[in-house]
C-alpha cells in the first residue's frame, strides 16, 4: 500500500506533437499521494493536453508514465480509470437527466443479475459525498439538471473519487464559479488529498492555487518551467514563470525561453 | 463539523436543506404532496397532462353523445383501437429517448403487416413463421436506420424520412396497386376480434394488481429500512389504489354483456390486451431497472457525458432503432388483425402522427432523455378517446385531420414549455 507523498504518478520526458506543432517538449511531471498538484501555465501552454495524453485519450510521441512505480501503457480512457486515474473535464459532462447517483456510476452501474442494485449504488454514493463533506445537497436522487454550477462542479469531482480512483486530476474547476462555490469547491478539492488521493488542479487563478497546492508546476510554451512547492514560492515569481518561463534563478535557461517567440 | 457551507447567499436555506435532509426527511402526505407540486412548477410534469387530457375527453364526449360514448360496445371498440396506436409509440418512446425520430415506423409496420398477409394467406405458412418474419423485417429496417443515423451521422429525421416514402413503395410492390390482402388466421384474427373468457380476464387483472402492489410495497420496505430515499408509505399506496382502480374498472366495464342482441353474449377482455400488458412490463424493465435503459436516458440526455462514462453510444442509438421497427411491426399485425386485412395504404396516412402524438401526449419529450414506456398507453388511450369520439361526432375528415394536428401541436408546446421551465429552475 502507497503512502502519503509516494509519487503515484511519474511522467518523464513526454514529447506530443499535433502534425507539425509541437505541443509539448521533454514534460518531467509528478504528483504524490495526499498532495494538490497545481498545473499553471498560459492559455495555449499545453495544460490540457498533458492531462490528456496521461488520461490516455491523446497517444505521445515519446516519453514515458510510471503509475505505483510500475511502467504502464495508457491506451485509451478506459485503461486510465482502470489504473485509478479520474479526469473531471472543464464541461463535466453530467446528464441532465439523471440524478446524482445515476450519474456518479454511469457506465459503471452495479447489478444484481439483470437489474440495478439501486440501494447499494444510492449508499455508495451517499457514503463519497459523505466523506468528502459534501453536505449541500438537498437529495442523492436530484437530478442533475436542478443543481447548481458549484454543486454540478461537487458532484463531478465525487463521482472521480467514487472509484477508488488514487489520481484525480481537475481541469479549471473554479473558472465558471462565483466565490462562494469557488471557496465550496476548493475545500473539497484539499479534503480530496487529505483522504489519500492525488490531486491535480489545473487552474488559471493563483489565488486558488495559492490557497489549497502543495506544489506547483509551471508550463510555459510546453515546457516544464518549474516545479517548486507553494511555500517555497510568491505569487508574483509564479506570474514569471507563466509569462516568461523564468523568475530570478527559476525556470528554463534564457536561451530555451526565448527560443519559442 | 461540515465547513463548505458559503457564507453570505442563501445559508440559511442550505442549513436547513443540506445533509440530504431531503432524503432522510420523514415524508408525511403533506410534504410529499408539496415535493410533487413543487415537481410540477419545475416542469416535470409526468403523467399529469395525459390523466388530465383523458378526463376532459371523457366528460366532453360524454356530454356530447351520452348514449352511444359511453356505451359498452363503444368502451371495448375505444380499447381495440388503441393498441396498435399504443405499440408503435411505446417503440418510438426508446427513439424519442435519444432525441431522435422515426417518421417511418407507421409505414413500417404496414409492410410488416403486409408480409406476414401475404405469408399467411398466399404462402399458407403458419401464424407462427409469419409473425416471427414480419417482426424479423421490423428489425431488419431499424438496424438499417440505426446503421445510417449512427455510423454515418445522416440525421434521424432525414434516414426516415426517405424510409417512410421508400418503404410504401415496397408495400404497393407486394400488395400490388389498390389491392387488399385478407388476413384469416384464427390467432392473429382473434387478437382485436375475439375476447378471454371472463373468469380469465379476472384472474389477470387480480394477478396484475397483487404483482404491482407486491412490487411497490417490497421495493418501498428494503428502501425504507436501508435508510434510502423513498415516497412515504401512504402515496405508495394511493398510487397502488390508483392503478388497482383502473385495471379493475376497465376489466368491470370490458366484462359486461355487450351483446347487441339478447340472443347471444358478448363480452371479456380483448386478446390485445394483455399483449400491450405484456410489452408495457417488458420495455418498463428494460428501461427502468436495466444498464441498458440507463443507458438509453444517459444517451439522450448527454451523448458526450455517455461517451465518456464507457457507453457504447453507437450500439445504443442503433438499438432503439430496433426496438421501435420491431415494435412496429408488432403493431401492424395488432392493426391487420382490427382490419381482418392489410391493404397498400396500411400504416399510411395519419398512423405516424397518431403514435408520436401518444408518446409525446403521455410525457414523452421530443428533445430526448424523458419519457416512459407507459406514456405510450396513456397517450394511446387519449389518441384513440380523440379518434373514436370524432368519429362519433360524425366530424367530416378534414376537420379530424385538423383537430388531430392540433392536438399533436399542443402537447409538443407543453414539452418546450416544461423544458423551458426546468432549465430555468436549475443553475
Ligand atoms: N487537437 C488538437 N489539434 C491541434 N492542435 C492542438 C490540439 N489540441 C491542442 N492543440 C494546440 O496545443 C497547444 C496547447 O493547447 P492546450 O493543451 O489546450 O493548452 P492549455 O490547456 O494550456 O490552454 C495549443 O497551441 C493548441 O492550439
Ligand atoms: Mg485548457
Amino acid at each position: 500500500m502507497a503512502d502519503n507523498g509516494d509519487p503515484v504518478l511519474r511522467v518523464t520526458g513526454l514529447n506530443k506533437s499535433f502534425g507539425a506543432v509541437h505541443v509539448l517538449h521533454d514534460v518531467d511531471f509528478t504528483v504524490r499521494l495526499g498532495e494538490v498538484m497545481a498545473l499553471v501555465g498560459d492559455n495555449g501552454a499545453g495544460k490540457s493536453t498533458l492531462i490528456k495524453c496521461i488520461a490516455g485519450t491523446h497517444p505521445f510521441d515519446s516519453g514515458r508514465i510510471e503509475f505505483d512505480g510500475r511502467q504502464v501503457s495508457v491506451d485509451g480512457p478506459r485503461a486510465a480509470s482502470a489504473l485509478g486515474i479520474e479526469v473531471v473535464y472543464q464541461d463535466l459532462a453530467l446528464a441532465d437527466n439523471l440524478d446524482i447517483v445515476q450519474n456518479m456510476f454511469l457506465g459503471r452501474e452495479r447489478r444484481r443479475g439483470l437489474v440495478l442494485d439501486e440501494p447499494s449504488m444510492e449508499q455508495a454514493a451517499r457514503e463519497t459525498l459523505a466523506r468528502l463533506s459534501i453536505r449541500t445537497v438537498k437529495s442523492v436522487r436530484q437530478q442533475v439538471a436542478s443543481l447548481s454550477g458549484g454543486q454540478r462542479q461537487t458532484v463531478a469531482i465525487a463521482k472521480a473519487a467514487l472509484w477508488e480512483s488514487k489520481v484525480v486530476i481537475l481541469d479549471e474547476p473554479t473558472a465558471a464559479l462565483g466565490v462562494a462555490q469557488t471557496q465550496q469547491v476548493l475545500n473539497l478539492v484539499r479534503r480530496l488529498a487529505d483522504t489519500g488521493h492525488a490531486v491535480v488542479l489545473i487552474s488559471h487563478n493563483l489565488n486558488d492555487v495559492f490557497a489549497v497546492a502543495d506544489r506547483i508546476t509551471a508550463l510555459y510554451l510546453g515546457r516544464v518551467a518549474a516545479d517548486v512547492a507553494r511555500s517555497e514560492v510568491t505569487h508574483g515569481q509564479i506570474v514569471e514563470l507563466i509569462t516568461s518561463g523564468r523568475s530570478g534563478g527559476l525556470g528554463l535557461a534564457p536561451r530555451t525561453a526565448a527560443e519559442n517567440i | 463539523m461540515s465547513t463548505d457551507i458559503p457564507g453570505g447567499e442563501k445559508t440559511a436555506m442550505t442549513l436547513a436543506e443540506s445533509d440530504f435532509a431531503a432524503d432522510r426527511r420523514v415524508h408525511d402526505m403533506g410534504s410529499a404532496l408539496r415535493d410533487y407540486r413543487d415537481r410540477i412548477r419545475a416542469g416535470e410534469l409526468g403523467a399529469l397532462p395525459a390523466v388530465l387530457g383523458l378526463i376532459a375527453l371523457v366528460a366532453l364526449f360524454t356530454a356530447l353523445k351520452p348514449d352511444t360514448f359511453l356505451s359498452k360496445g363503444n368502451m371495448a371498440n375505444l380499447s381495440v383501437q388503441a393498441l396498435p396506436i399504443t405499440i408503435l409509440a411505446m417503440g418510438l418512446v426508446f427513439v424519442l429517448l435519444l432525441g431522435e425520430i422515426d417518421l417511418s415506423a407507421g409505414v413500417a409496420s404496414g409492410l410488416c403487416a403486409a408480409v406476414l398477409a401475404k405469408l399467411i394467406t398466399d404462402a399458407g405458412q403458419p401464424w407462427y413463421v409469419a409473425v416471427l418474419s414480419a417482426v424479423a423485417i421490423g428489425i431488419v429496417i431499424g438496424t438499417t436506420i440505426g446503421w445510417l443515423v449512427s455510423v454515418l451521422r445522416i440525421p434521424s429525421f432525414v434516414v426516415t424520412l426517405a424510409f417512410f416514402l421508400g418503404l410504401q413503395g415496397v408495400t404497393l410492390r407486394l400488395i400490388g396497386e389498390g389491392g387488399t390482402v385478407a388476413v384469416r388466421d384464427e390467432l392473429i384474427v382473434a387478437l382485436s376480434n375475439r375476447n378471454m373468457p371472463i373468469w380469465l380476464g379476472w384472474t389477470l387483472a387480480t394477478a396484475c394488481v397483487a404483482g404491482y402492489t407486491a412490487t411497490q410495497l417490497l421495493r418501498w420496505r428494503r428502501r425504507h429500512v436501508r435508510d434510502l430515499h423513498s415516497k412515504p408509505i401512504g402515496f405508495v399506496l394511493a398510487q397502488c389504489a390508483v392503478v388497482a382502480a383502473a385495471l379493475l374498472i376497465g376489466t368491470y366495464v370490458l366484462s359486461l354483456d355487450r351483446a347487441p342482441s339478447p340472443l347471444i353474449t358478448l363480452g371479456g377482455i380483448p386478446w390485445g390486451v394483455p399483449l400491450v400488458g405484456a410489452l408495457l412490463i417488458v420495455c418498463t424493465f428494460v428501461l427502468g431497472r436495466t444498464a441498458y435503459g440507463r443507458h438509453i436516458y444517459a444517451v439522450g440526455g448527454n451523448a458526450e457525458a455517455a461517451r465518456r462514462a464507457g457507453i457504447n453510444v453507437t450500439r445504443v442509438r442503433v438499438s432503439v432503432f430496433m426496438i421501435g421497427s420491431g415494435l412496429a411491426a408488432v403493431s401492424g399485425i395488432v392493426a391487420a388483425s382490427r382490419l381482418n386485412s392489410v391493404a397498400t395504404d396500411a400504416g399510411g396516412g395519419n398512423t405516424l402522427l397518431y403514435a408520436v402524438g401518444a408518446a409525446v401526449i403521455g410525457g414523452t419529450s421530443l428533445f430526448g432523455g424523458r419519457g416512459k414506456a407507459r406514456d405510450a398507453v396513456l397517450g394511446g388511450l387519449v389518441i384513440a378517446l380523440i379518434d373514436n369520439g370524432l368519429g362519433l361526432l360524425g366530424t367530416s375528415a378534414y376537420l379530424s385531420y385538423l383537430i388531430t394536428g392540433l392536438v399533436l401541436l399542443f402537447a409538443a408546446a407543453i414539452d418546450a414549455l416544461a423544458r423551458r421551465r426546468r432549465s430555468n429552475v436549475g443553475r
